[in-house]
Parts: structure tokens; C-alpha cells; sequence
């Protein structure tokens, strides 16, 4: 997969990390403000894509790079249903039960699990997305040879 | 009620899409716009005249909210159908691999 | 047995991931994770069963309570006819995924089909635990999506043709049954199934429930394969690899299309003349017209998908048939009869097409043919594999010592001694249909001469693949005790009072 022109890849470097920045925000902010999990890893993803869009990589690379975010992907989701599982050990006993202090409403820090939540939901859809991108990548690659 | 009917009239356009169109990505765009159409059929089920945006804000005096509950099933429905794109896209692929065309009057081994 | 109820949704995802993490790492790890999974389930759904008796469990997640009647949380709900459910999907599951040990060697990728069997697995569980509408949703998109990468999983050029036909149609299906969900919480504010039935109890508007009432039968019925939308299911059912046809028309068709329908008609919607009137037809005339197409296939496995299409409208029928006439409200033993064959048939039928499936694979597995001329005399060859084939089709077509004689006939008394004499007739005809297709299936394959090919170099199947063929035969036998009273009594009595009685299914689910 080939790069693009010099004007593209250098607006790229510029673009990616305020448009990660952004990701990370929104992931953040999820339980305050609209977005949150799938938002904002999607975003993250896009910064991804659009690095590898305007840089371009050879098939090897790519092929290291799915594995790596494919791990990614599952690990987060088992870290999710660990924690929803761990609301069985403490507090009221429930199946995805919020069992840490909650907070004061409106505060980065509180809402108790849904930070937690929202940041390896984020981690898992950014994977995720990455996966699909990128298989569906080396796949016409392989398939153009 | 016109934008409820519009909504229906998109998805009419989707369907049209899926039924008549012949490229395999042609179908999975039509699909696409099926889906969005009930996307906006659901984003108008929660709305309210005047609602705010359903955020709760401690410092602000109680106002009119619209519904979050069908935002929140049409972002689940997102989700949802990304991954129902992703694996069409797979497939298509694929298909295109086996056949070099994306021509369904082509591909056509099974009887029905 | 609280505690246990999210369980069956989390287990099977954890070992999934697990699998995709550390199955390329691991050599055999996911021969070793999947079948310990199922086997976990397994277990816990028969805990829960004989537990649970006439009672049922409402789970609230997150300890979200109810707030004064009105649910605001997610349940899961574990009543009689879930627990049954539960039960079969992880028996056949189990099964088809010991079965997978030795069948699925000759393809790549292993670990990721034993991952998507986990989420197909998970996916399942959830729609038959799931008490909300929307939850339900999702779960049957787990499980839909899961086999949609299932079907294509041999990567010819058939497999993704079929898969591509299934994911339109059943991208079509989902569409219909989101509109629906959406219109459903648009008049009545909630998602809860019990919280829209108390709604509709107040009162309703008949034409606007009558439309989403349509919308859930075409979506659910694209799921099921009822007759008219049944056109992605021989294609994908005949595509898939063996184990997952068998769990696709055992259990998957059943989950999300048959359970789902049911669950919304008896126990949130009220009952309507207009739709058990359509339902039963549909299910007539899938039940004829399945095996009509059946009877002319010479592809095995189109075969037996087609002969799905048919029995599963025997099972729509009879629940048409209930619906019908606890309307008429004079003879609720015939209700009864009709709603229990039902339920009866559906298990029976996961039990005797998954074991077919599995014959079918065990042929393609020594032959690489799915095709009946190409077969023949293979009693001898392959003893274990003619055995159990001659007890399912036997079981299928309605023989006696075999379950599926037991449950046609409870369908076809209570048919009569509700006055559907027409309906009688048809299902005795073609019942009669079926049994010729079946042997038509067995003299080809197993007892006429052989087609050319030297029989003699065939050997009979390695043991996992023998193993579960053996068990599914012995339970196709044991499963005849189902129509002793005081056994059905334990067994089938708790699901058949969850949906004659929609009147206590909703005070139980939101007075916790």
C-alpha cells in the first residue's frame, strides 16, 4: 500500500494529534457529555487510518499491526466482562453492579465504573475498528499481487 | 408527520436498492440506507418541541429533556450495523476474489 | 441460582476472547476451552432446570430495581420455557461442538470457529434469557452475526454466495424487528416485556398493534424460515459446515426466530383472532410446502434443510392452533395439548435434524459428496453412521418408539379435538411425505448398490464424530418418555403455564 503526496502527509502529521487528542477527550468525558466509548474509539481509529491512509506500509507490517490490534480488541473486551463479572464479589452482588464511590455529579472523577467502562470500551472499538480496516486492507493487497 | 413520512420514504429507497440493484457494494449501501432510515425513525420517537439535549446539569433549574432512551438504542444499532457492514464487505470481497466481478447475475451457483 | 443467570451470557464470551487471545499462541488450547465451556453450561442450564420448577427468576442487572412498578433497568428473566430453551441449546451445543473436534481438522483457522461458536452460543443464550425488547435485539444480533461468518466459513464459492444471500435477507429481518421495537416503545414508553403487556392491558389501538404485530412476524419469520421468507435457509443451512447446520436448524432458527415470536405473542401481545389465524396458516402452509420441495432434492443437506422449513411449521401450527383456541376459551384442554406438542415438537426436532446434520457430515467427511446418487451401500461400511440416520429418520417421519411420532401425534389430537380437521389431515399427509422423502434418503444412501466408487477403502468415522452421533440417537429414543403424563408433567407443564397464563407472567417480572 502506497503513500500519498508530500502536501497530504504533511497535513497529516498535523491533523493526527489533535484528532487523537479529541478521542481521548471524548472516551473521557463519557459519562458527562454526549459520546463516550464507541465515539470516541472510533475517532481514535479514524487517526489510524488516516496515518496509515497517508502514509502507507508494506503488507508485513500491516499483517504485525492486525495481530497487534486484534489482541488489543480482546483483551479490553475481557477486561470489561472481568470487571462486570467482579460486581459479583463486591457490593449488592450484581451482575455489572457500580460498586465504586460515585462522586460528585459533573466531576471528571466520578460516576464510579463507567469511566472504567468507557475507557476499555473505547480501547476495544478503536481495536476493533483497526482490525476490520486493516484486514480488509491486506486483503486486497494480497488479492492486487 | 412529513418527516416520519420521509423517514419511510428512505426506507422504501433502501429496499428499492436491495431489490433491484445488481452490484454486491450497491447492496450493501442500500442496506446501509435501510438501516439509517430506522435510525431516524428512532432518533424521532424520542423527540420533544423545545427538548434540550438530555444532559443533567446541576447548576441549571428542571427543563424539558427529549427522550435519551431511543438515542441510546440507535447508537447501540450503530454498532451493530457497522459490524453487519464490515461482514458484508468481507463477503464481498471475497466474492470478488472467487469471480472478479461484483455482478450478482454472475454469481449465481445456488438455485434458490 | 440467582448468581448463575448472567453467567450464561458471560462464560461463552470470555472463553471466546480467550480463545482468539490465546489460541494462536497455545497449541489445542480451544479443542480443550470449547467443549469445557458448553459442558459448564450445560451443567448450569440442568441446575437451573431442576431447580427452578414452576417458579421463575427475574435478574435485574446492575441492581437496578424497579422504581415504584415502573422497570428502569435491564432484566434477564429465567421462567419455564427459557430454562427448557437453555437446555437444548446447550445440549445440541455441546454436541455439535464435540462433534467439531474431529470434523473440523480439514479446515484452517480452527480457533476462530470455536470462538464464533462461543458467541453464537452467548448470542443464543441471551435472547432466550433476555426480558427486555431491546436487549433481545441485540443478543440476536451476537448470534446472528456469528453465523453469518459461520456459514462462509469454508470460503468457496458456494458458502459465500449462500452467506451474502443470508446477511441480505437477515440484514432485511433485523431492519423489519428495529422498526418494530421502535414503534412498540413509541406508544407505550417502555422496553420491558412484562411493563408493554400491563401497558397494552389498559388499553389499545387495535390497527397500529395489528401493523407492528406484521412487522414482527415478517422479521422474526425471515429469522425462522417460514414459508415465504424462507429462501436464504437451504442455501446457508446446505453450506455451512455439518456441526454448524446442525446448530443452525437444531437450535438458531428456533432461538431467534420460533422462541422470540412466541415469547412476544403470548406473553406481551394480546391475543388477536387476525394474527393466530395468520400464523397458523403460514405454519400449514410452510409445513406442506417444505416438504414438497424436500422430497425433490437430490443434495443431501438441501434436503434436510428443507425438511426444517416443514416440521417448523408443524411447531408454528400448533402454537397458531393454541392461540386459536384459547379465543374460543371452551376448550382449553386442547389449548393445552396443542401449545405443549409444540413445545415438544420444537425439542424433539432440535434433537433428531441436529443429529441428520450429523450424518450428513459424516458422509461428506468419507465421500466429499453431498449428492444421494453418488452414495450407497454404506450400511455396511459405515455401521454407526447407518444406525443412528435410521433412528433420526425413523424419529423424523414419525415411527413410534421414536420421539417424533409422540409429539405429531399430541399435535394432531389436539387438532381434532379442537375441530381443525382440515389441519389433521394435512399434517398426517405430510407426515406420510416425509417419511417417503427419509427413506427415499436411506435407500440411496446406505442400501442401495454403490454408485461406481470403490466402498470398500470407506472406514467408519473417528470416535468424537461417532461419539455424539451415538448420544443425539439415544436421546431421540429417550425423549419418547416426554409423552408419559406424569414425566411431561415435570418437564413440558412449567412452560406451557408461562404462556397460557400472560396474566402472571407480568406481575412476577415487574413486582420485584
Amino acid at each position: 500500500m502506497e503513500g500519498m503526496s508530500t502536501i497530504v502527509k504533511k497535513v497529516t502529521q498535523l491533523m493526527v494529534g489533535p484528532v487523537f487528542l479529541y478521542g481521548i477527550y471524548i472516551i473521557l468525558h463519557g459519562h458527562l457529555t454526549p459520546g463516550g466509548g464507541f465515539a470516541g474509539g472510533a475517532i481514535i481509529a479514524g487517526a489510524f487510518i488516516l496515518l496509515l491512509l497517508a502514509f502507507g506500509n508494506n503488507v508485513i507490517n500491516l499483517k504485525k499491526e492486525v495481530a497487534g490490534s486484534s489482541n488489543t480488541e480482546s483483551i479490553a473486551i475481557l477486561i470489561v466482562v472481568v470487571m462486570a463479572l467482579m460486581s459479583l464479589l463486591f457490593g449488592a452482588k450484581v451482575f455489572f453492579f457500580n460498586f465504586l464511590p460515585k462522586g460528585e455529579p459533573g466531576e471528571l472523577l466520578s460516576a464510579g465504573m463507567i469511566p472504567l467502562y468507557n475507557i476499555f470500551i473505547g480501547i476495544e472499538v478503536a481495536g476493533a475498528i483497526l482490525t476490520i480496516f486493516l484486514s480488509l486492507v491486506i486483503f486486497k493487497e494480497e488479492s492486487s499481487k | 408527520m412529513t418527516v416520519y413520512i420521509l423517514c419511510f420514504v428512505l426506507f422504501l429507497v433502501g429496499l428499492y436498492g436491495v431489490i433491484t440493484r445488481r452490484n454486491l457494494i450497491k447492496i450493501a449501501i442500500s442496506l446501509s440506507i435501510m438501516e439509517f432510515s430506522i435510525f431516524l425513525i428512532l432518533v424521532l420517537i424520542g423527540y420533544i418541541d423545545n427538548g434540550l439535549a438530555p444532559i443533567v446539569d446541576p447548576g441549571s433549574s428542571a427543563q424539558i429533556y427529549v427522550d435519551p432512551l431511543p438515542q441510546a438504542m440507535a447508537l447501540t444499532a450503530i454498532v451493530i450495523g457497522l459490524a453487519t457492514t464490515a461482514m458484508l464487505m468481507a463477503i464481498a470481497i471475497r466474492l470478488y476474489r472467487k469471480y472478479k466481478t461484483f455482478d450478482i447475475r454472475e454469481i449465481r451457483n445456488l438455485r434458490g | 441460582m440467582d448468581t448463575l443467570i448472567p453467567l450464561f451470557v458471560a462464560i461463552p464470551l470470555i472463553s471466546a476472547f480467550l480463545i482468539i487471545l490465546l489460541g494462536k499462541l497455545v497449541n489445542g488450547f480451544h479443542r480443550f476451552l470449547g467443549p469445557i465451556t458448553l459442558l459448564v453450561l450445560l451443567i448450569m442450564a440442568v441446575y437451573e432446570f431442576t431447580g427452578l420448577g414452576k417458579s421463575s427468576i427475574t435478574y435485574a442487572m446492575g441492581g437496578w430495581a424497579s422504581e415504584g412498578g415502573f422497570p428502569v433497568g435491564i432484566y434477564l428473566v429465567l421462567d419455564g420455557f427459557s430454562v427448557l430453551m437453555l437446555c437444548i441449546i446447550n445440549l445440541i451445543g455441546l454436541i455439535a461442538l464435540f462433534y467439531s473436534l474431529s470434523y473440523m481438522t480439514k479446515y484452517t483457522a480452527e480457533s476462530n470457529y470455536f470462538a464464533l461458536f462461543c458467541l453464537i452460543i452467548a448470542g443464543m443464550n441471551g435472547v432466550v434469557l433476555s426480558g427486555d425488547l431491546f436487549n433481545l435485539f441485540v443478543f440476536l444480533e451476537v448470534s446472528v452475526i456469528s453465523s453469518y461468518a459461520l456459514v462462509a466459513f469454508g470460503i468457496g464459492k458456494t458458502e459465500l454466495e449462500a452467506s451474502f444471500k443470508y446477511q441480505v435477507l437477515g440484514g432485511l429481518a433485523s431492519m423489519l424487528i428495529l422498526l418494530a421495537i421502535g414503534l412498540i416503545y413509541w406508544k407505550t414508553k417502555t422496553l420491558n416485556i412484562a411493563d408493554v403487556r400491563n401497558v397494552l392491558d389498559a388499553g389499545y389501538s387495535q390497527s397500529f398493534y395489528l401493523f407492528v404485530q406484521v412487522l414482527l412476524i415478517a422479521g422474526f419469520g425471515l429469522k425462522a424460515a417460514i414459508i415465504p421468507f424462507h429462501a436464504w435457509l437451504p442455501d446457508a443451512h446446505s453450506s455451512a459446515p455439518s456441526p454448524i447446520s446442525a446448530m443452525l436448524s437444531g437450535v438458531l432458527i428456533k432461538a431467534v426466530g420460533i422462541y422470540v415470536l412466541i415469547r412476544l405473542f403470548f406473553n406481551m401481545f394480546v391475543f388477536s383472532h387476525e394474527i393466530a389465524l395468520v400464523l397458523t396458516s403460514l405454519g400449514a402452509i410452510s409445513m406442506v410446502v417444505g416438504s414438497l420441495l424436500a422430497i425433490v432434492q437430490w443434495d443431501l443437506k438441501r434436503l434436510l434443510a428443507y425438511s426444517s422449513i416443514s416440521q417448523i411449521g408443524y411447531v408454528v401450527m400448533a402454537f397458531g392452533m393454541g392461540i386459536l383456541l384459547l379465543l374460543k376459551g371452551d376448550n382449553e384442554p386442547a389449548a393445552v395439548l396443542a401449545i405443549g406438542g409444540a413445545i415438544y415438537h420444537m425439542i424433539n426436532h432440535a434433537v433428531f435434524k441436529g443429529l441428520l446434520f450429523l450424518n450428513a457430515g459424516s458422509l461428506e467427511h468419507r465421500l466429499d459428496t453431498r449428492n444421494l446418487k453418488e452414495m450407497g451401500g454404506l450400511s455396511k461400511v459405515m455401521p454407526v453412521t447407518s444406525t443412528t440416520s435410521f433412528i433420526a429418520s425413523m424419529s423424523i417421519s414419525g415411527i413410534p418408539p421414536f420421539n417424533g411420532f409422540f409429539s405429531k401425534l399430541i399435535i394432531i389430537i389436539a387438532a381434532i379435538n379442537g375441530r381443525f380437521y382440515l389441519l389433521a389431515t394435512l399434517a398426517v399427509v405430510v407426515s406420510i411425505i416425509t417419511l417417503a422423502y427419509f427413506l427415499k434418503f436411506q435407500r440411496y444412501a446406505f442400501f442401495n448398490k454403490p454408485a461406481g466408487k470403490a466402498i470398500q477403502k470407506i472406514r467408519e468415522v473417528p470416535f468424537p464424530m461417532s461419539f455424539s452421533m451415538i448420544v443425539l440417537a439415544t436421546l431421540c429414543l429417550a425423549l419418547s418418555l416426554l409423552a408419559i403424563p406424569s414425566v411431561s408433567e415435570v418437564v413440558l407443564r412449567p412452560a406451557i403455564d408461562v404462556l397460557m397464563q400472560p396474566e402472571l407472567y407480568s406481575p412476577t417480572m415487574i413486582g420485584i
